[in-house]
């Protein structure tokens, strides 16, 4: 299979580039599909490539040491993943594993600086790409630390379950991100924790209050 | 009866990527849309609502107190 020089174009690194500067990269790249459930990288090992999804998506993750494992961002078309270790030389900062069917485009550490030299433009969206990322981050960070999200999805699922009979509002993790001011994954996290405590109990329709009086110390 | 997740069709961009992730082959596109199709497929995974960049696709939830 080769290398298609519009879907090349149509990720973040090589965006608003000539076709013929795209064109000439192609030589240096790779393609690789994977299927549901594979891993492409392994947290901790050497970083050997940077990947661009063309398809599919995929999820990067950290596992703890008793295997639960926490989601740091869904990777879709257009995007990328292992930029951080391929530019710092460092280690897999994360596993990345398939969702579905993915199709990829690999570019190795060494062509990836081969291409950085030879194309400024490249580099400039390299930028922005790490520069976005760190903003991701932060945020991320910014929600884990200081938000206190479950505290103020407690104080949503009181609110909502008091006025359901009236009202018959059903939510969806979206709503609720919106509803609170943070992002679906930082709900979904909260509902697993709330769940694990045995606070609520959840189904793919209904989640149901055990404890009322759990959650609402979680509120404060 | 199996619950299916719920399209807002206004959020929906028709990038197709919840397709990608759906082994029940519920989901189709129809003018530029999600939509979901064979209810027996559906085996509540959420990977779709996982996936979709836009919030356009997920399972709603009723909250409720546990009946004593």
């Amino acid at each position: 299979m080769s290398i298609n020089v519009d879907l090349l174009s149509s990720t973040q690194y090589f965006s608003g580039l000539d076709l013929a500067k795209v064109e000439s990269v192609r030589p240096f790249v790779l393609e690789r599909t994977a299927t549901k459930g594979e891993y492409i990288i392994d947290d901790g090992e050497t970083a050997e490539a940077l990947y661009l999804v063309i398809s599919g998506a995929l999820k990067e993750i950290k596992t703890s040491a008793e295997g639960k494992e926490l989601i740091l961002r869904i990777v879709r078309p257009g995007e990328s993943f292992n930029d951080i270790p391929v530019f710092d030389g460092g280690h897999n900062i994360a596993s990345v594993q398939a969702i579905g069917s993915v199709s990829l485009y690999e570019i190795s550490s060494t062509n990836m600086e081969i291409i950085l030299h030879e194309h400024p433009d490249v580099a400039l969206n390299a930028i922005k790409v790490i520069a976005q990322r760190a903003r991701f981050f932060t945020s991320l960070v910014e929600d884990l630390s200081f938000k206190h999200v479950i505290g103020r999805i407690a104080k949503l699922l009181l609110e909502y379950a008091d006025n359901r009979t009236e009202s018959g509002i059903k939510l969806t993790q979206q709503d609720m991100a919106a509803i609170v001011g943070t992002v679906r994954e930082m709900v979904s996290r909260s509902l697993k924790a709330l769940e694990e405590k045995g606070i609520i109990k959840m189904n793919h329709h209904r989640i149901v209050i055990i404890d009322a009086e759990a959650l609402r110390e979680a509120v404060e | 009866m199996v619950e299916l997740p719920e399209v807002k069709v206004e959020l929906c961009d028709g990038c197709g990527l919840c397709l990608t992730v759906c082994d029940g082959e519920a989901l189709v596109i129809i003018d530029c849309k999600a939509c979901i199709i064979q209810d027996g497929w559906c085996d509540q995974c959420a990977l779709c609502e996982l996936v979709c960049p836009t919030g356009a696709i997920g399972f709603v939830y009723e909250i409720v107190f546990e009946e004593s």
